[in-house]
C-alpha cells in the first residue's frame, strides 16, 4: 500500500483525500435515501471492480458474474439461515464455492480452447443453468425465494450484519476502497503483466513462456472470489433471494457496465462508472415521476438511448477522458 | 402404444425447431458477416411478434400472410439501424459492441413493455387447435404451416448466397474483407444488406412465433439466449448448422419438457449448450475461425 502511495502526484493524493473523506463523511450529510443510493453506488463500483479484474486485465469476457454473485449470497444465506453460522465465517464458504464454479467454468473455456464470444456465452450458459436448477432447489426456497429472518432481538448484531442502513455503507465503502487497492496492487504485479500480456496477444505472451492457461485461471478465481463477497453483502443487505432475480442474465449486464462505461482495465473506471450509471438510474425515477410519464418502460428507455450514446462518445471510457481533464494521469492498460 | 407419445412429441419438437432454427439463422448470417453479435435479437423477434399480432387482431390477416411484408419491414430496419449506428462499431472491441446492442435491447424491450404491457397476449387463430392425423400420430397444422413457411424462406436464403452476385459479394466479404474491400466491393453497403437480411429471418420467425405462443414482452431476453444457444450448437456462422441447432434445441424442449418439467426445459438446452461448447467448441457444423 505504502508503494502504491509513493507512486502517486500529490495532486492525485489531494484529490483522492478529498474523495474519501467525503465519503466517510457523507452518512453526516445525507439522507437516508441518499445514503441507500451511495450505497448501491459502492456496492457496483467493487462487484464492478472485481469483473474488470478479469475482463479488462486479462481480457476475458464474462457475461455471467451473477453466478457468483448469487452463489455467495445463497451460501452464506444458507448457512446463516440454517446453522446460524454468521457472514464473516460464511463469506469464507461463499468464497470457496463461487471460486470452485469459476475454477469449472474457466477449465471448461480455457482448457478446450473456447475464446472470445464463445467464452462470453458458455458464462451465460453457465449462470442460467444455475438460476433454473436453484428455481427447483427445495431447501434454498426455489423459485419462491429465500428470506433471511428479520428479528429485532438481533438488530444490534453488527458483527452479523443485523444491522441499518449506515452499517451496510460503511461495509460498502471498504469493500469499494479494498477493491481498488486491490486492482491497484495486481495492476502492478507479476501477475497483473502476465493478465496485461495475455489479453493483448496470447500467442506472444505463451512464446516468452508465460503459462496462459495459468494466468486466464487466476483470472477467474481472483474474479469470481471477489464478487462471491460482494454476494454475501448483496444477500445481508436485501434480506431475500429470488433466483430470478439474482442470477438473472440483467444482473450480470448491470454489474458490467459500470466498468465499460468508466473505463476498462483502468482501476478507477469502476468506481466512476458505478458514479454515473446508479445516480443515473435513480434521478431517471424521480424525473419521470416529475413529469408523470412514469410508466413502466420509460426509466429504462432512457438507460438505454444514455448508454447507446456514452458508449458512441467515449469509446474507451469516462475515466481516461475524465483523468485528462481533472490533470491526473491513469491511461487504460 | 408409448412410442406414439414420444413420436407425438418428437414430430412437435422438431417442427418448432425449424422456426427457432430461421430465427438463429438470423443471428448466424449477423455475426458470420459482419461479426456482430446481434444481443438484441430475441427482442427483435418479439417486435416481430407484436406487429404480426395486430394485424392478426386488427384486420384479421393471417401471420402466415403478414410473414413477407413484415421480413420485408425488419429488412428496412436493419438496414438503416447498420447505417447509421452499427458500421460505425464495426471494428471496435467486442465489448463496446456488446454494450451498443444491450442498449438498444433494453430501448427495444421496454418499448414494448410500455406500449403492451407486460401480460401474454394470444393470438388464438381459428385453426390454431386443428390436426392432421396420421395413423396413431397427430400433428398441428400450425406447426406444419409455420415450420413448411421456415423451411422455404430458409432455402431461398441459401440460393441467394449461392446463385446471386450480392450474396456471393457478401460470402466475399465474410470469407476476407480485405480481399473484398480490395477487388472494390462496398463493404459497409454489403454489410447493411447483412444485416438487414438478418432482421428479416427475425421478423418472418416472429410472425411464425405467434402462431405457436402468445406474445410477451419477457420473451425478448429469453430468445436472445434461445437463438445464441442454437447457433453455438449448430457453428455460429454456418447457416445450415442454425437449422440442425434448431431442430436439436426444438426436440431437446419439447422431450424434456414432457419426460420432466416445462420450467426445467432450457435447462438441458444449456445442458447441450456447454456440452456442445466442450466437444466441439465451433458447434456441430462450425468451421474453426
Amino acid at each position: 500500500m505504502i508503494e502504491l502511495w509513493r507512486g502517486l502526484g500529490s495532486r492525485e493524493r489531494g484529490l483522492l483525500i478529498g474523495f474519501l473523506v467525503a465519503l466517510v463523511a457523507a452518512p453526516l450529510a445525507v439522507d437516508r435515501y441518499l445514503l441507500s443510493v451511495l450505497t448501491l453506488i459502492l456496492y457496483f463500483a467493487y462487484v464492478g471492480q472485481a469483473w474488470n479484474l478479469m475482463m479488462g486485465f486479462a481480457g476475458q469476457l464474462s457475461l455471467g458474474h451473477a453466478l457468483y454473485v448469487g452463489l455467495g449470497a445463497y451460501v452464506a444465506a444458507l448457512l446463516w439461515f440454517y446453522f446460524g453460522i454468521g457472514p464473516w465465517l460464511g463469506v469464507f464458504a461463499a468464497v470457496a464455492v463461487a471460486m470452485a464454479a469459476g475454477a469449472i467454468v474457466g477449465w471448461l473455456g480455457f482448457r478446450f480452447g473456447v475464446e472470445g464470444v464463445y467464452f462470453a456465452l458458455l458464462t451465460i450458459a453457465a449462470a442460467e443453468f444455475t438460476r433454473i436448477a436453484f428455481d427447483h432447489l427445495g431447501f434454498a426456497g426455489g423459485s419462491g425465494g429465500l428470506f433471511l429472518p428479520y428479528e429485532e432481538r438481533r438488530l444490534g448484531e453488527w458483527w452479523n450484519l443485523r444491522g441499518g442502513q449506515v452499517l451496510f455503507y460503511y461495509l460498502a465503502l471498504i469493500l469499494a476502497v479494498g477493491g481498488v487497492i486491490v486492482a491497484a496492487r495486481l495492476a502492478r504485479s507479476r501477475l497483473g503483466y502476465h493478465w496485461l500480456a495475455v489479453r493483448e496477444d496470447e500467442p506472444a505472451a505463451r512464446s516468452l513462456g508465460i503459462d496462459a492457461f495459468r494466468a486466464k485461471m487466476t483470472a477467474v478465481l481472483v474474479s469470481s472470489g471477489m464478487t462471491a463477497v460482494g454476494g454475501v453483502f448483496y444477500a445481508f443487505y436485501n434480506n431475500n433471494l429470488f433466483p430470478g432475480q439474482v442470477f438473472d442474465i440483467g444482473r450480470s449486464i448491470e454489474l458490467l457496465l459500470g466498468p465499460i462505461v468508466g473505463g476498462l482495465g483502468t482501476v478507477f473506471g469502476p468506481v466512476v462508472g458505478a458514479f454515473i450509471l446508479t445516480p443515473l438510474g435513480e434521478s431517471l425515477i424521480v424525473l419521470t415521476q416529475k413529469l408523470g410519464i412514469d410508466a413502466p418502460g420509460v426509466k429504462a428507455i432512457f438507460y438505454g438511448l444514455i448508454l447507446v450514446v456514452i458508449i458512441y462518445l467515449r469509446p474507451s471510457g469516462v475515466w481516461p477522458w475524465l483523468a485528462r481533464i481533472l490533470g491526473v494521469a491513469e491511461r487504460a492498460r | 402404444m408409448t412410442w406414439t407419445i414420444y413420436l407425438n412429441v418428437v414430430i412437435q419438437g422438431v417442427l418448432t425447431g425449424l422456426v427457432y432454427g430461421l430465427m438463429a439463422l438470423g443471428l448466424s448470417v449477423i455475426f458470420g458477416v459482419v461479426r456482430v453479435v446481434n444481443f438484441a435479437h430475441g427482442e427483435f423477434a418479439v417486435v416481430a411478434m407484436y406487429v404480426a399480432f395486430l394485424l392478426f387482431r386488427s384486420l384479421g390477416l393471417d401471420p402466415l400472410v403478414t410473414m413477407l411484408p413484415i421480413a420485408a419491414l425488419f429488412f428496412i430496419v436493419g438496414f438503416a439501424l447498420q447505417t447509421t449506428l452499427i458500421n460505425s462499431f464495426v471494428g471496435r472491441p467486442e465489448h463496446d459492441q456488446f454494450i451498443l446492442l444491450v442498449g438498444i435491447a433494453i430501448i427495444v424491450l421496454n418499448s414494448l413493455l410500455m406500449i403492451f404491457g407486460p401480460d401474454a397476449q394470444p393470438a388464438n387463430l381459428p385453426y390454431a387447435f386443428d390436426s392432421y392425423a396420421i395413423g396413431p400420430v397427430f400433428i398441428d397444422k400450425v406447426r406444419v404451416y409455420s415450420a413448411v413457411a421456415a423451411l422455404a424462406i430458409a432455402s431461398g436464403l441459401f440460393a441467394f448466397f449461392r446463385y446471386t452476385a450480392t450474396g456471393t459479394a457478401i460470402r466475399a466479404c465474410a470469407d476476407n474483407l480485405t480481399g473484398a474491400a480490395v477487388v472494390g466491393l462496398d463493404v459497409k453497403r454489403l454489410y447493411a444488406i447483412t444485416f438487414g437480411i438478418g432482421l428479416a429471418c427475425v421478423g418472418a420467425a416472429g410472425a411464425l412465433m405467434v402462431t405457436i405462443a402468445d406474445a410477451a414482452p419477457s420473451l425478448g431476453p429469453a430468445y436472445t439466449l434461445l437463438a445464441f444457444i442454437i447457433v453455438i450448437v449448430g457453428g455460429l456462422g454456418s447457416m445450415a448448422g442454425a437449422l440442425v441447432g434448431g431442430l436439436l434445441i426444438g426436440v431437446s424442449e419439447a422431450l424434456s419438457g414432457f419426460l420432466i418439467e416445462p420450467s426445467m426445459k432450457s435447462m438441458f438446452s444449456f445442458a447441450l449448450l456447454i456440452a456442445v461448447l466442450v466437444l466441439r467448441p465451433h458447434g456441430l457444423l462450425g468451421r474453426r475461425a
